[in-house]
């Protein structure tokens, strides 16, 4: 921290980082109270893009809502999918099909990939290296296509449904995913080279944006964000849902707290949704891929529930209550990137504005997510 | 023949020379790193106008022309509107001196070298009072930041040229080359007889002109992920267009000085004569301009406090060190 911020009389300004700026990524704005190029103060400003989804959901039917789940974390919207039909079919006591749960496995874990890969190149973007965001995005292109193939979308994917999926994978699904494993096998070391291990990267990441163990417990703090701090907690091992308990995949876990371990616990997850991936075809049972006597309009009984699934930015939780008729109660959605944003106050303070710019970058966030 | 050796046609052939050779580049330096890039990221990069997009650095002169020169709120209007003159027109004013061959220099001075550096130094001061003159908090920032950094890459650059103006013992920019005539073993950078160090001293030095013309990965005056667009957050059309030539007029002007001092200017690398030496030095200054934006393409930013480390704690030791050898060598030998 610089010496002058302990000096109480010493002369601040404040700028504004967004709520257009090159590096939030969206409509995100925070209030920097600068000395010099150092933060004194961080204090985010959300709100510009609040859309009242949970306010929705009580006005529409349960199904209605699906398509809402979407379009808040747009970059894992399977995830979000999932943590919902996975809540209202506890609810209301629906059985989901063998099958069906295994592609929504797959595609979820696909998709994971995808916005890792868009992390990826967005976060080296930050950091004034443009070239890895076409590389990225090249690779993401193709999970888009696989995907596109399966779910009929490209990013606002609504492919699950209560009971199962809407759309059972075609012949060329299972080959075009193992061709796009192997591509991706190839291509991580290549990123590892060029990327993660050039010099200027590590210098920037390393021992910068330090969040202990005990502050991102303290703050809610979740996914790779959580992991990269030294706690080995994920939703798929610790609450296990779907099938995930018969698939064999580590937790990355890096215990150095700063920005450079949630780089690293990112990039070795996408290496564990590849095994996900490979396991889950292999194993990928016949059947249904929607349970037979689905009910056409949902009734959940009355009471409360709750289910919480492992998106690519952390736990995202549902809760639902219910009065017995045909559309929520009341909805409230648990977002991980709400409480990772949170920390960055804390940790920003007594940053230089390059180096809290990187932190912010590691905490990837997605800001309809933060505002829903 | 007799016309041209007249005076006045003679520096008016130069003026419009250098101007025309300065603005071309601007433009077509744009062209080469756009392609450059996309041809770097997989992709084509400009293609649509003209044949190989060749015409659309002239698009994009039009569109930066027909913008609306507007002044900001808050901002100094005299030197907001100096300021982009103060880049451009020292980096043009340097060209005077850069031998493209041994007859082809508009004035063949005594004091090249030092001049080239005066006006250099002219250009952070135009960067200072543009991002001053803005009145937007992020182009002071930026400019406080290039003002450090010129000033902490100045002094290991100037290190390393004392060091070639002991050996050459002339501040004369033709002379220099002149004096590395004979193939490519005789050139500076190879010049092990006068300094060990010699090549480490050509990486510092051109590591210098990347810091000097503000270019990735020291590109900090710019930032555009960190500071919108640092100095040039409030320009707009020509005022920014003129920024943006200065800019490549200046990385041409620390090429042609990399080229000149450790790579023989003009000479050829074989020792023959029948090329034309500006073809050599032409063609060693695309070469040495296609491996500053091939940088540009490959590295992610610094800090700016790892870029000051790295000029105060390692490039200024060693070109210090390399003094004290190239002094003692020459002394000895």
């Amino acid at each position: 921290m610089s010496v002058l911020l302990q000096d109480q009389n010493y002369e601040t300004f404040e700028i504004n980082l967004g709520p257009q700026h090159p590096a939030t990524h969206g409509v995100l704005r925070v209030i920097l109270t600068m000395d010099g190029e150092y933060i004194y103060k961080a204090e985010p400003v959300l709100g510009y893009i609040h859309r009242m989804h949970e306010k929705m959901g009580e006005s529409k039917t349960w199904l209605q809502f699906m398509p809402n789940t979407a379009r808040m974390d747009y970059l894992h919207a399977l995830a979000y999918n999932h943590g919902y039909v996975l809540t209202v079919e506890r609810a209301a006591g629906i059985e989901v099909p063998e099958r069906a749960e295994y592609l929504r496995v797959i595609t979820v874990e696909l998709n994971r990939i995808a916005s890792h890969l868009l992390w990826f190149g967005a976060f080296v973007l930050d950091l004034g290296g443009f070239t890895p965001l076409l590389y990225a995005f090249d690779d993401r292109e193709h999970i888009l296509d696989i995907l596109e193939s399966v779910t009929g979308a490209r990013l606002t994917f609504s492919y699950f449904r209560f009971g199962g999926v809407y759309n059972d994978i075609d012949d060329d699904f299972a080959p075009a995913t193992l061709a796009f494993i192997k591509r991706l096998r190839s291509r991580m070391p290549m990123y590892h080279d060029l990327v993660t291990k050039n010099i200027i990267l590590m210098k920037r990441l390393k021992e910068i944006g330090p969040i202990s163990k005990e502050m991102a417990r303290r703050y809610g703090a979740t996914g790779p964000v959580l992991r990269g701090s030294g706690v080995n907690y994920d939703i798929r091992k610790n609450e296990p849902y779907s099938v995930y308990p018969e698939f064999d995949f580590d937790v990355p876990v890096y215990t150095e707290c700063d920005s450079m371990a949630r780089y690293m616990v990112r990039m070795d997850e996408m290496e564990q949704s590849m095994r996900i991936i490979e396991q889950a075809l292999a194993k990928l049972p016949e059947g249904e891929t929607i349970v037979k006597k689905a009910p056409k309009i949902i009734k959940a009984p009355a009471g409360d529930y709750y289910a919480a699934v492992e998106a690519a930015r952390g736990t995202f939780g549902v809760r639902v209550v219910s009065d017995g008729t045909n559309s929520p109660y009341r909805l409230k959605l648990r977002s991980p990137t709400y409480s990772n944003l949170s920390l960055f106050g804390e940790v920003a303070k007594g940053m230089l504005l390059p180096d809290a710019l990187a932190l912010m970058g590691s905490l990837d966030l997605v800001i309809p997510e933060i505002d829903r | 023949m007799s016309l041209l050796q007249s005076e006045p046609i003679r520096v008016l052939a130069f003026l419009v020379g250098i101007i025309a050779f300065a603005a071309l580049n601007a433009a077509y330096l744009v062209w080469l790193e756009r392609k450059e890039a996309g041809h770097m990221q997989r992709r084509i990069g400009p293609k649509e106008v003209g044949p190989f997009g060749l015409l659309q650095p002239i698009v994009d002169g039009i569109k930066l022309m027909s913008k609306q020169l507007f002044l900001p709120k808050g901002c100094d209007p005299i030197l907001f509107m100096i300021a982009p003159l103060m880049v451009m027109v020292p980096a043009i004013m340097s060209f005077v001196t850069i031998p493209f061959s041994e007859t082809l220099v508009a004035r063949d001075i005594n004091i090249g070298l030092l001049m080239i550096f005066a006006f250099a130094s002219i250009n952070v001061l135009g960067l200072l009072l543009g991002g001053w003159g803005s009145g937007n908090k992020y182009a002071i920032i930026a400019a406080a930041r290039t003002v450090s950094q010129n000033v902490a890459y100045e002094i290991p650059m100037l290190i390393t040229v004392i060091g070639v103006v002991m050996v050459y013992g002339t501040l004369n920019l033709n002379e220099i080359v002149i004096q590395q005539a004979g193939g490519f073993w005789h050139w500076n950078v190879l010049n092990l007889k006068a300094s060990l160090l010699m090549p480490v001293m050509f990486i510092i030095f051109f590591i210098c002109t990347l810091a000097e013309t503000n270019r990735a990965p020291f590109d900090m005056a710019e930032a555009e992920s960190e500071l919108i667009a640092g100095i040039y957050t409030e320009y707009p059309g020509m005022g920014f267009g003129v920024f943006f030539m200065g800019e490549y007029a200046n990385i041409l002007i620390g090429c042609a000085l990399t080229v000149i001092l450790f790579l023989g200017g003009w000479q050829s690398p074989f020792g023959e004569t029948f090329v034309p030496g500006v073809i050599w030095f032409l063609l060693k200054l695309y070469a040495i301009v296609f491996t500053v934006i091939w940088i540009r393409w490959t590295y992610p930013r610094t800090t700016f406090y790892g870029l000051l480390n790295l000029s105060w704690k390692i490039l200024i030791p060693i070109s210090l060190v390399n003094l004290i050898l190239t002094a003692a060598m020459l002394k000895v030998f």
